[in-house]
């Protein structure tokens, strides 16, 4: 059986590397130079899944800075830079969408 | 109360100090977080969306002021402010920073609380009903046998690492507000013909993607040989229960695929080994940790003072104390229930300086006592029916006396995708659309008792299954849509709700309840008649036909 890790990615445009930062679990976002960002607009996008790959073992390797990294679906803004592509995306980058307690 | 003593608060400090060393070296690089993943578990730290999430467990629900106010303490010192109260009696903290966490732990652990074994292949929190030891009719105090079970199943060194997760959940009154029936084991406690405590005992109860109504595998089982019987229940799991494929682990796929009656025999094989053994409940035993229950020194005092009546006349108060406060077994006392459900709310949740609020009125009014029940609302177990006024006016205040108390807007629902990793869809938008569509009170009372139960995925935690509304947040190629099902029940005849219908996107879930709730107050045979006995009456059919018209 092949470790999900090994597996082929399926990919349908372009993608990036996000995961929580250890320290506070802050959604952080894998960045070109191999650090992490908590602006999604920092991330390295990649269209390949074997580029995908080799951003996803760098991040998995890093386990000190990030934990729980993933391959996430983005959209790309005019700048070419990532949006997110998906309810839960937004919700990871913007925070809920309700009020919290204690708010407004 | 239960009373801690010194093994417990030196236990607990133990644990603390363990977990801060384990945290450094997880900071420091020295642990993986493959290694660290299951020690953070065990301590009831997750990850989730944002954040860590930390879970603490309140055992059988129940509270001290002091306790309350270090729950305000951390929610303010380590979150956001605020904490959210679980359908396991539980409270989560959902921002919390893992560096910290330690230190929330230590400053919890002053008060004898923590989070161990709320997370992880282990025995859970054991729950009960939150009107326990306060309500008339009762058998025994439920909590008395939830503690022995406690401290039976906290680190049991043969159960750390069971197939799956494990719940238990004990009643004791003939109104079953523990949900015994969808446990991995639930008992029922009550009196055989010559007045010994005696167990009805359920097991392979669950919700999750394979839901099951628990099956009875004993009656009558005498009181002293509970732990032995429940230790051999566990020891057949562990030893038969799935480790291959996480979704058939639980107790339930194998009670359901070797039957109730094999597994019973299965168990009693086990039992006959051990029930005589180390693990028999003598009556000192019992009688020791019963002594640590400190139960209020109640006055003689008449039902319905004058106080009570002359208050009965403000037609708000009227509707909360009709709405919101029970019958206590002592006379001139009352529970009341304090609803976490505000309109526009976020079910179970509570800010801290409504944690500080309730804990002040809980000294004042309620002998120091506070119990959190498994539909995410608040519980005053003992309180004088002369001071229900005074406390209305206080709740009120701090916005946590909506008279809404097994009504349509007193939802329970999980965190949902604003928070939780693993959820499909939201689940806190719609209960709060949910309430403000029927925020007119007077309009929610025609309706009646109506429970509405919302999980944001398969899992169930916001116990949709049971329901008599259940909604369940399903992912259709990236849109939030919901599954509805009809007349699930949680109480002593506990059932699973029925599908009503294909499922609906996330804008016309709202619509299509009040369709459902608009065909049952034309559906039933009288006001009398609730919600869940006119599905029962009728099927699902006429509900379907008017749910799925566009209105």
């Amino acid at each position: 059986m092949v470790a999900p890790q090994q597996q082929k990615l399926r990919i349908a445009g372009p993608v990036a590397i996000t995961g929580n930062r250890l320290g506070d679990g802050a959604v952080v976002w894998r960045t070109s130079s191999g650090d992490w960002s908590k602006a999604m607009s920092d991330a390295a996008v990649v269209t390949t899944s074997d580029a995908a790959l080799a951003l996803l073992h760098e991040a998995e390797a890093d386990g000190v800075r990030a934990v729980a990294a993933y391959v996430a679906h983005v959209d790309l803004d005019a700048g070419g830079r990532a949006q997110p592509l998906n309810l839960r995306e937004r919700i990871r980058t913007q925070g809920p969408t309700i009020m919290l307690p204690g708010e407004g | 109360m239960y009373i801690y003593d010194e093994y417990d608060r030196t236990f607990l400090l133990q644990r603390g100090a363990e977990f801060r060393d384990q945290v450094e070296r997880r900071l420091a690089g020295a642990l993986t977080e493959d290694e660290f993943k299951l020690l953070r578990l065990m301590n009831g730290v997750y990850l989730q969306l944002h954040a860590y999430m930390l879970r603490i467990a309140i055992p059988y629900g129940t509270l001290s002021s002091d306790q309350l106010r270090m729950l305000a303490h951390v929610a303010r010192r380590y979150d956001r402010n605020y904490g959210h109260f679980t359908t396991r009696q539980n409270i989560q903290y959902h921002w919390i920073k893992l560096e910290e966490i330690p230190d929330a732990m230590a400053d919890l652990a002053t008060v004898g609380i923590h989070g161990i074994q709320t997370s992880g292949n282990c025995i859970r929190n054991v729950t009960t009903d939150q009107w326990a030891g306060a309500v008339p009719g009762e058998v025994d105090d439920p909590r008395v046998w939830a503690e022995i079970i406690r401290q039976w199943s906290t680190l049991h060194p043969e159960f750390s690492f069971l197939p799956r997760k494990f719940k238990i959940a004990v009643s004791a009154a003939d109104e079953d507000r523990a949900a015994v029936l969808i446990h991995d084991i639930g008992l029922r406690l009550s009196r055989d013909k010559a007045g010994h405590l005696v167990f009805r005992v359920m097991v392979g109860g669950g919700l999750g993607r394979t839901p099951f109504i628990g099956k009875i595998i004993r009656e009558d089982l005498p009181s002293e040989h509970l732990l032995s019987y429940l230790e051999a229940i566990v020891r057949v799991y562990n030893a038969e229960g799935r480790r291959d494929n996480i979704y058939k682990a639980r107790i339930k796929i194998l009670v359901h695929e070797i039957g109730a009656e094999e597994f019973a025999r299965r168990v009693d094989t086990e039992w006959q080994a051990i029930k005589d053994g180390y693990l028999k409940l003598d009556d000192t035993a019992v009688d020791d940790i019963r002594a640590r229950f400190r139960y209020p020194a109640f006055e003689q005092l008449q039902d319905a003072p004058f106080e009570l009546a002359a208050a009965l006349m403000n037609p708000a108060f009227a509707r909360w104390h009709e709405n919101s406060v029970a019958r206590h077994k002592i006379p001139g006392h009352a529970i009341v229930t304090i609803s976490l459900k505000p309109v526009g709310g976020t079910p179970g949740d509570a800010t801290s300086e409504q944690m500080e609020a309730i804990a002040d009125l809980a000294d004042k009014f309620a002998f120091g006592e506070i119990r959190v029940g498994h539909e995410q609302n608040l519980c005053l177990p003992h309180v004088r029916q002369r001071d229900l006024p005074e406390l209305w006016r206080a709740l009120d205040a701090i916005g946590v006396a909506t008279p809404n108390i097994n009504l349509i807007t007193d939802i329970i629902s999980c965190p949902g995708l604003d928070y939780c990793s693993l959820a499909n869809a939201r689940s806190i938008p719609l209960a709060q659309e949910l309430t403000e569509r029927f925020a007119d009170i007077e309009r929610a009372k025609k309706v009646g008792r109506l429970h509405v139960n919302i999980s944001g995925c398969i899992n169930a935690c916001g116990h949709h299954h049971i329901g008599h509304i259940g909604i369940l947040g399903v992912d259709k190629n990236g849109k939030e849509f919901y599954q509805l099902t009809l007349g699930g029940k949680a109480d002593e005849h506990a059932a699973l709700g029925q599908l009503l219908g294909p499922a609906v996107p996330y804008d016309d879930v709202i619509n299509v309840i009040e369709r459902v709730v608009d065909a049952y107050l034309e559906l039933r045979e009288s006001e009398d008649e609730v919600f869940v006995e006119t599905v029962k009456r009728l099927g699902i059919a006429p509900f379907k036909e008017r749910a799925y018209v566009a209105g």
